[in-house]
């Protein structure tokens, strides 16, 4: 229960094609992370999926049904936005209830959900409230307990974080992760922050200019991206790219992760001069221009005393190099 | 605010050229009711100063109440106000919310073509619009007047509403859809009271040009059965004499419903939107 397959989904908005052939499977009971950068087309294929924008051409398969044609609401899926969408006019348990409601659901069953997903989510002190009333956290758990009283097959989430601030997007993540441990339901979860990605995904889909860039675990993309696309865009501070010429490989370019690099004050593969040092305590990001490689970022675990100005050598851990060829594609 | 604007004389300046403003604007207004409770004599007398004790007279409301059908002429003028202002604001929001929410080919161009109206004025066509009527059998009755009201309000309230309409959160009325909810409630349940100050003000803009109207009633209904509150104080005007008390109570009888239904709407105005929704 809880499927999904798409099969060479396009979508264009007049001229301009947004998704350009999109094929996914996620099996039942997975969590699955869009990330892309904005404008990419991640809300465009989670509202194709939810059926609430037609696609060009392709099919969506839920549970193995083809649902091109089926409304949002006879899907089985569950939406939670980036904006929360709660009903202005209706009390929280009403917000919840609506959808249920609207199926003609006994009332028995509603309040039974209700008092399930209530409690989950810790809002029983809130349900006679209106959204108004509410502060962000409590109207993003509202609205994700609107999701989780409908039961669904598929639980879609846009970017359903983005407008908490620092400390309540941790709290509310966690909530994500418990929920989804609990509910053991299949989710898609829709981000740009890839610390959320990292976090929740068992499989991240990496989005760009609306093709899929690379499909994979959380550590596989670490480790083993496909390209230049994904290497820079899974890990931060972002990896760095040398110019191959530069360091006389034969490859185009020259990937290593700041994390990777070591640096010491005598020796070492580049020489460079500190540009500038973020110290966050419990690690350091030098930014060095090297001779050699260019304006590279090293991050240092720990403290590192270092002076703008002072020289250092940076040198690659063996092994931890990435090679890609003129098409971005990672050489073997 | 900051500083700057709440300097003295800044402050002062301000309110000399709003107080001015108001003095103006409602000079006429106080001078029709002012006058409207003072005998002929008095009128014509001292016409700017207020009623004293010797000059006070009903003798206009007395002529009003007891000549003619007043009651019957206010109550056509509301009937045909309020009918035009329900269609106005049904059709105006619905067509609107078509608009701002559907991709469809000529999306663009029905606009256009909606909007036209506010440039065009209904009157051009009052030939036409009578021939409609005749054969439609439509002359001398209040429908008439609201079905031509209708149309002359719907331009310029599809044309605000539908911008309104434009900046109602897209996911709100995509939960909704999810839910399963038809268009139909999203457009009564969550989109319109979303927009309620704003066709607030369309109301406000539509109702005064309908309820001052002398044209149509006077082209279209004008019989005794079907006349409106404007028409049916020409009665007073007369070639020769004309009755200035009677046209002056008339007059300032005649301000009080559209008075009433503006401070209804302008609560609605200052309200302001239902806050929580989304953000
Ligand atoms: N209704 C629409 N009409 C025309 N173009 C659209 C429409 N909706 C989206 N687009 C375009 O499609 C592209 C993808 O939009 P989408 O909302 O899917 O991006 P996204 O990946 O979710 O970005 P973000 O991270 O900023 O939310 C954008 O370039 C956008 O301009
Ligand atoms: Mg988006």
């Amino acid at each position: 229960m809880g499927s999904l397959k798409i099969e060479n989904v396009k979508k264009a908005f007049g001229p301009v094609e947004v998704l350009k052939g999109i094929d996914l499977e996620v099996t039942d009971g997975e969590f699955v992370v869009f990330v892309g950068p904005s404008g990419c087309g991640k809300s465009t294929l989670l509202r194709v999926i939810a059926g609430l924008e037609d696609s060009t051409s392709g099919r969506v398969l839920i549970d193995g049904t083809d649902v091109s044609v089926t409304p949002p609401a006879k899907r089985g899926i569950a939406m939670v936005f980036q904006t929360y969408a709660l009903y202005p006019h209706l009390t929280v348990r009403n917000n919840m209830g609506l959808g249920l409601k609207q199926a003609n659901t006994p009332a028995a069953e509603i309040e039974r959900r209700i008092g399930i997903a209530s409690s989950m989510l810790s809002l029983e002190p809130y349900l006679e409230r209106r959204p108004a009333e509410l502060s962000g956290g409590q109207r993003q758990r509202v609205a994700i307990g609107r999701a989780v009283v409908r039961e669904p097959k598929l639980f879609l989430f846009d970017e359903p974080l983005s407008n908490l601030d620092a400390a309540l997007r941790v709290n509310t993540r966690l909530e994500i992760a418990q929920l989804h441990r609990r509910l053991k339901a299949t989710m898609i979860y829709v981000t740009h922050d890839q610390v959320e990605a990292m976090t929740l995904a068992d499989k991240i889909v990496v989005l760009n200019a609306g093709k899929i860039e690379q499909i994979g675990g959380p550590m596989e993309l670490y480790n083993a991206p496909a390209n230049e696309f994904v290497a820079g865009f899974i890990g931060s501070p972002k990896m760095n790219f040398i110019d191959g010429a530069r360091l006389g490989e034969t490859a185009k370019t020259i990937g290593v992760r700041p994390e990777h690099l070591t640096v010491d004050p005598k020796s070492g593969a580049w020489k460079g001069t500190v540009v500038h040092a973020e110290h966050l305590g419990a690690d350091t990001n030098l930014y060095l221009d090297c001779e050699k490689a260019g304006l590279i970022t090293v991050r240092i675990f720990g403290v590192y005393d270092a002076e703008p100005g002072a020289t250092l050598y940076a040198t690659p851990e063996p092994g931890k190099t990435y090679r890609f060829g003129a098409d971005g594609k990672v050489l073997k | 605010m900051s500083i700057a604007t709440r300097s003295l004389p800044r402050t002062i300046g301000a309110h000399a050229i709003l107080l001015t403003y108001t003095v103006i604007a409602l000079f006429p207004v106080i001078l029709v009711v002012m006058n409207s409770f003072k005998s002929r004599a008095g009128i014509f007398g001292a016409p700017l100063t207020p009623p004293t004790p010797k000059t006070f007279d009903l003798i206009g409301y007395t002529t009003v109440i007891g000549q003619g059908d007043f009651f019957h002429y206010f109550q056509n003028s509301l009937v045909v106000t309020v009918g035009s202002l329900f269609f106005v604001l049904l059709f105006g929001a619905m067509a609107a919310f078509a608009l701002s929410e559907y991709r469809f080919r000529g999306n663009t161009l029905m606009g256009l073509y909606l909007a036209l109206g506010i440039m065009i004025p209904i009157r051009l066509a009052t030939v036409a619009i009578l021939q409609l009527m005749v054969a439609s059998g439509l002359v001398n009755t209040l429908t008439a007047l609201i079905l031509v009201y209708t149309a002359q309000g719907l331009p310029l309230a599809v044309f605000i509403l539908s911008e309104f309409m434009k900046q109602v959160s897209d996911d709100l009325k995509n939960a909704g859809r999810i839910d399963g909810l038809s268009e139909y409630t999203i457009f009564f349940r969550l989109v319109v009271p979303l927009v309620r100050p704003s066709m607030a003000t369309v109301a406000v803009f539509t109702m005064i040009p309908i309820w001052n109207d002398l044209w149509f009633p006077l082209i279209l209904a004008p019989s005794e059965e079907t006349k409106t509150v404007t028409l049916g104080a020409q009665l007073f005007l007369g070639q020769f004499v004309t009755n200035w008390n009677a046209i002056l109570a008339a007059l300032s009888l005649a301000i009080l419903p559209v008075l009433i239904l503006y401070v209804i709407f302008s609560r609605q105005l200052i309200r302001g939107i239902t806050s929580g929704a989304v953000k």
